[in-house]
């Protein structure tokens, strides 16, 4: 067996963040003002309702796992400003944001955390489950990986189907190292099946850093042995997110097959609400947090050209905050499932 | 109006915890992700995140304090404007357990936990509503004068797929060698001469990925049948079989499911060791969300296929490498299909019921002709599906005659005799004249050696014992 090489590249790979010129576009992307808005308002929303999550967490008011998307908004919101719709969207259990971002009620996500019949599975599917028909959202999984060939089947029904949707499949860099992922890109490359794998690198799984778990942590470059492009994309710009996603939107599209997106992002609080996250220095998380945050990024531009006051800000703030407290509330009044939902929905 | 702060619970079993620093004091002002204390629960060191802007007005619970029940309230922030005089007298802990008190000590609230936790299974088991029942139709009545045509189990289960493929677009098959090779066992045979590659799909050597890939496309609407070469491989996609299919449309309130077929050999062949070896119906069964077909005949393999391709559930459809080239009557019909979850009364008898399922039936078969030279009228059930499971069949039959015997060739414990045997203990336990027995593998892997694999599966002669026990004969 050859030596393997874990001094060198442990120190190479302790470097926080890759090289700029690595990534997509972190130059020269600009957003409209409409644009800029938007993104402000949507990842604004995202926080807002993940931080009411935790708060309603610490109350026990939310049972079981909750695993909070604070920090990693601007992915989600990037590219959703590149999808249209029909396109389907997949993701694992730290699933809020995306839902959030797909416009699914805000009642409906939050009831669902606080297990209430009005959640958007009925109060039976949790934090982790919830699914959008009509949004084009398919979930919500509890097993890491697992999602992957979903997404890929998706895919592969819409080639099936002859559309041009795209499948968005959203994973971790914890779930990029699952065998069942390669399996899913070999298909997905050997068949040309549209679907944009969006790794989100927020550098740990749980507790386990990249670099402590993958020899290979330029995940981007992990579709090479099956010929599937991948580019690293400063993902706490929502900017570079967009131009990102449209170049791989576009390429799934046009019929060239699967398209890999690694997003380095970094998530705030712990794994899940359980999670004190020890593994980790408070001066790192401060760093991401005072010159990466998605939000602050945004709201500096949105001043700085003028599009925006302070007074603008607050009342976009004040908005979003009476949406989350009204979701709150409902969650929080809304009856639980009747006991007869026990049996439904086990077969058709 | 100033915000209580409370004492958050950080794991989905905390119930207290000591509040072991202030990283804020009073007078400080806090934005919304600020660290402002730390707790300890019985795991770990947690920060307390502020989640809303203002100052910190009044510290209600010290540093150092233990046995802080969730949700008291630790402190009060101050918002825009507010001055500490608007901070009124602390309130009580708006607790989830409204009798838990607010501060105790921590011998009484380890058993306030246990007595909480007790709490919902009690109330639970006083509401449970019935599971409610399904009718099953019975099978179609076959129209006098019908042709029946002589047909392997092969070739049923081949023309099944070819006329559910031509009936439906949706409806398409993968797996390994399922297109150019023509079947591993061809039972694949045609298809791709007939449907083209689009819909019949060879995939690499990976179930877990392209099962996977199945139950998404099914999740977007299609209708696949994922063959597996035999089911033993299946476990390297067992997670995505009950994860994914099976769960789904509870997870989802019922929004989106999984139409899907799974189908392919299951148990032993011949001679193929103990990882090619083994049954699955009694794994499948236990899961809710799935339902479970095992045929026997060649009849029953088409129309059940029939039903499992148009059924809007995931089917595990196990199948018999032996039996496919069982030749049996087959009515000579344009759609012929039968109901899933309905058993057949392979041969009517008075003195006692045998059970049985798949390849089962064949030891079944044949006890049956033996003991009814010995003078023993046996009425024989053919399960067909394993679940949902038709125990009504098989209870009012138990009722007839007071006796029952199960076989099949999966591993003995927790098997599906063993089920029958508790619903009929259960259901018509004074009907009994004697105990169950249940017949299956013996609880060993698969033995290699001829005279060894054959003494680990069932075999006629205990059969015919087994219901020669039950009738005291």
């Amino acid at each position: 067996m050859a030596p393997r090489k874990t001094a060198s590249t442990s120190s190479r790979k302790t470097t926080a963040k890759p090289a700029r010129n690595e990534t997509i576009g972190s130059n020269s992307l600009t957003f409209t003002k409409e644009e800029e808005l938007h993104a402000y308002r949507e990842m604004l929303m995202i926080r807002r309702f993940e931080e009411k999550a935790g708060q309603l967490y610490g109350m026990g008011v939310i049972g079981g796992f909750c695993h909070l998307y604070i920090g990693q908004e601007a992915v989600v919101v990037g590219m959703q400003m590149a999808q249209k719709d029909g396109d389907q969207v997949i993701t694992s259990y730290r699933d809020h944001g995306h839902m959030i971002a797909l416009g699914m009620s805000a009642r409906g996500v939050m009831a669902e955390l606080t297990g209430r019949r009005g959640g958007l599975s009925k109060g039976k599917g949790g934090s982790m489950h919830m699914f959008s028909k009509e949004k084009g959202f398919y979930g919500g999984h509890g097993i890491v990986g697992g999602q992957v060939s979903l997404g890929t089947g998706l895919a592969f029904a819409n080639k099936y189907r002859g559309n041009d949707q795209v499948s968005v499949t959203y994973f971790g860099d914890g779930a990029a190292n699952q065998g069942q992922v390669y399996e899913s890109f070999n298909m997905a490359a050997l068949w040309k099946l549209p679907v944009v794998y969006i790794i989100e690198n927020n550098r740990y799984a749980m507790g386990t850093s990249t670099v402590r778990s993958t020899a290979q942590s330029n995940f981007s470059k992990r579709g090479e042995g099956f010929g599937i492009p991948g580019v690293q994309v400063d993902g706490m710009d929502v900017r570079a997110v967009k131009a990102a996603a449209e170049e791989a939107i576009a390429h799934c599209r046009a019929g060239k097959g699967p398209y890999i997106l690694e997003m380095l992002t970094y998530r705030y609080r712990g794994h899940s609400m359980s999670d004190p996250a020890k593994y980790r220095s408070k001066d790192e998380v401060q760093k991401m947090r005072s010159e990466h945050d998605p939000l602050e990024q945004v709201k500096a531009r949105l001043l700085e050209q003028g599009w925006a006051s302070e007074d603008d800000l607050k009342q976009i703030d004040k908005d979003v905050r009476d949406i989350v407290a009204d979701s709150a509330e409902f969650a929080q009044n809304d009856a639980e499932p009747d006991v007869s939902e026990l049996y439904t929905d086990i077969l058709l | 109006m100033p915000v209580d702060i409370l004492m958050p619970a950080l794991s989905p079993t905390m119930e207290e915890g000591t509040l072991s620093k202030w990283i804020k004091n009073e007078g400080d002002a806090v934005k919304s992700g600020d660290v402002i204390a730390e707790i300890e629960t019985d795991k770990a060191t947690m920060e307390v995140e502020a989640v809303d802007e203002g100052v910190i007005g009044k510290i209600v619970i010290p540093a150092g304090s233990e046995g802080v029940k969730v949700n008291s309230v630790i402190a009060v922030l101050l918002q825009d404007g507010e001055s500490a005089d608007a901070i009124s007298a602390p309130k009580a802990a708006p607790a989830a357990n409204a009798d838990t008190p607010a501060a105790t000590t921590s011998g009484d609230a380890g058993g306030k936990a246990r007595e909480s936790s007790d709490e919902p299974t009690s109330v639970a088991s006083e509401k449970v509503p019935a599971a409610p029942k399904t009718e099953v139709a019975a099978d179609p009545d076959i129209p006098a004068g019908t042709e029946m045509v002589s047909m392997t189990v092969r070739e049923a289960l081949r023309d099944a797929m070819a006329e559910e493929m031509r009936r439906d677009g949706d409806v398409f098959i993968m797996g390994e060698e399922v297109a150019e090779y023509q079947g591993a066992y061809k039972i694949t045979q045609g298809l791709l001469q007939e449907f083209g590659d689009k819909r019949v799909i060879d995939t690499p050597i990976t179930e877990h990925g392209f099962t996977g890939i199945g139950v998404g496309a099914a999740m977007a609407g299609l209708k696949p049948i994922v063959e597996f070469m035999t089911f033993n491989f299946a476990m390297q996609a067992i997670d995505q079989i009950v994860n994914s299919a099976a769960k789904t449309l509870y997870m989802s309130g019922g929004q989106m499911g999984a139409p899907i077929v799974f189908r392919g050999p299951s148990g032993a062949a011949a001679r193929v060791g103990a990882q090619h070896s083994q049954c699955y119906a009694a794994w499948y069964s236990h899961i809710p969300g799935l339902k479970v077909v095992m045929p026997y005949t060649a009849a029953d393999a088409k129309g059940l296929l029939k039903a499992a391709i148009r059924d809007p559930n995931p089917v595990i459809f196990l199948e018999n490498e032996i039996l496919y080239g069982h030749s049996f009557e087959v009515p000579k019909l344009d759609d012929f299909v039968l109901p899933i979850g309905k058993a057949r009364i392979h041969r009517p008898g008075k003195d006692a019921t045998l059970v049985s399922f798949g390849i089962g039936m064949t030891y079944a078969v044949k006890a049956v002709a033996e003991l009814e030279k010995q003078g023993i009228d046996v009425e024989l059930i053919d399960l067909r599906t394993i679940r949902p499971m038709d125990l009504p069949t098989v209870i009012e039959s138990v009722k007839k005659t007071g006796r029952l015997v199960t076989v099949e060739e999966g591993f003995p414990q927790s098997s599906v005799g063993d089920f029958i045997a508790n619903r009929v203990h259960r259901e018509a336990f004074d009907y009994l004249d004697a105990p169950v027995v249940t017949i299956a593998g013996k609880d060993v892997p698969m033995p290699y050696a001829a005279n060894l694999e054959k003494l680990a599966l069932p075999n006629v002669g205990e059969v015919v014992e087994a219901v020669k026990a039950v009738c005291y004969k």
